[in-house]
């Protein structure tokens, strides 16, 4: 049996998810993380991907964001998401509108370093839609 | 003297505009409520993005390395104002109070010798500050095709701002809105973006003596966090003055309203007392007339 910890997870336009939860999978910028309680206390960069709340009653939410970070303290969680949306409100046409965002952004990129961080994106969001799809 | 015809006229059109203003009222005060929750769901996110930027400037502060958008270029010698209005008047002192705002605050950075740009984030601001400060103004902001305040816009703004910033166009940014207190009362704010202002977030979370890890490193952190924070702050700035801008109309028009509602009691009281005399003058004058044969 896992011990909560208060989680929230909030968007600039709204605050999506609050209240004690087991156990968080959030995709960090280096590969997907598990967050329990107790965790050490970490701040990481989120890329786009599907974040999944276990709320310890055999459900478990999950919600897709579009980068962010998350900021996990001794006295709970706390991701600050760019854009966070329910995966149930998310349709097909939401994702196909973010590649296709990625996609313009990545044309009109300067510079190498812009390049990469456009294509990075790009590839991220594919992964999301990938996903999704199975 | 008035005859009663324009009595009556006038009396028809002032009960018109009356119509209108109830209706402005009553769309503003629906418009309102959107306008604070709206408010309100963004206030957590930005609040947390303070907690969260305080604990990561408290612990680079003082490296040299910091980022240029939390430690400032070092000078402050150009000054960028974005000033956001509304988009549409009648809404009493509500644009005008900020554009005062934001053009004594330019005033004094000129007389003190700073260069001052201005970016404006709606229509009547740009109109309030065009005649004075025409040459500061170097972009306007069109949102009027906006039916509600997306974070798209804000963060198209923070863009325009952020890319100046990195060409070295400006040293100091401060952002001019409405604070959004309650239906009567709005307060018209100057806050500091950049360099970001972290002292007004209160006491750093102990972490427990427990090392704070950073996932990259903090300085990549706060390299994506800062730009991220400009557009946060920009997009609470326009939703604090949506809900104000919603606010200050409401009350303007319930005041039009009610002053309308005086001027035709006036009136109709004006209508009433020149049809009477007129009834009394033809009385006497066929009185008079009977009593001289």
């Amino acid at each position: 049996m896992a011990t909560p910890f208060p989680f929230e997870l909030v968007a600039p336009d709204r605050l999506l998810f609050s209240g004690n939860v087991d156990a968080v999978i959030v995709p960090a910028i280096d590969g997907e993380m598990t967050v329990l309680a107790g965790h050490s206390p970490v701040m990481t960069v989120l890329k786009p991907g599907i974040v999944i709340v276990d709320e310890g009653k055999g459900t478990a939410v999950r919600l897709f964001v579009r980068g962010g970070f998350a900021d996990v303290r001794p006295d709970g969680m706390t991701i600050l998401a760019e854009q966070a949306v329910p995966v149930e409100e998310l349709h097909d046409e939401l994702i196909d509108i973010q590649i296709e965002n990625a996609r313009k952004a990545y044309e009109d990129a300067q510079g190498d370093a812009a390049k990469m961080a456009a294509s990075e994106r790009l590839t991220q969001l594919r992964e999301v839609k990938s996903v999704l799809a199975n | 003297m008035p005859s009663l015809k324009d009595l009556r006229n006038r009396i028809a059109s002032v009960k018109a505009t009356q119509k209108i203003t109830k209706a402005m009222q009553m769309v503003a005060a629906a418009k309102l409520r959107r306008a604070q929750t709206a408010a309100e769901s963004a206030r957590p996110y930005a609040e947390r993005m303070d907690k969260v930027l305080a604990g990561l400037a408290a612990s680079v502060a003082g490296s040299p390395t910091a980022p240029r958008l939390l430690a400032g270029t070092g000078d402050d010698k150009v000054h960028l104002l974005i000033v956001c209005t509304a988009e549409r008047g009648l809404c009493g002192a509500f644009n005008s109070s900020i554009a005062r705002l934001a053009r004594d605050h330019a005033n004094a950075l000129l007389a003190q010798g700073k260069t001052v740009k201005i970016i404006c984030v709606g229509k009547k601001g740009y109109d309030a500050l065009r005649r004075q400060l025409e040459k500061q103004i170097i972009e306007f902001v069109d949102l009027r095709a906006a039916r509600t305040i997306g974070y798209e816009h804000a963060d198209g703004v923070a863009k325009t701002v952020l890319k100046l910033f990195d060409e070295g166009g400006f040293d100091v940014a401060t952002l001019f809105y409405s604070r959004f207190r309650s239906v009567i009362a709005q307060i018209p704010t100057a806050q500091r973006i950049i360099p970001a202002d972290v002292s007004g977030a209160g006491e750093v979370a102990d972490t427990g003596g427990a090392v704070y890890s950073y996932e990259p490193g903090e300085e990549e952190i706060l390299a994506s966090l800062l730009p991220q924070n400009v557009a946060v702050q920009i997009y609470r700035a326009l939703l604090e003055n949506a809900a104000s801008e919603q606010g200050a109309r409401m009350s303007a028009m319930d005041n039009a309203t009610r002053n309308a509602g005086e001027m035709i009691k006036k009136q109709t009281q004006l209508y009433n007392r020149s049809r009477q005399a007129m009834i009394t003058k033809e009385l006497i004058e066929i009185i008079s007339g009977a009593e001289a044969l």
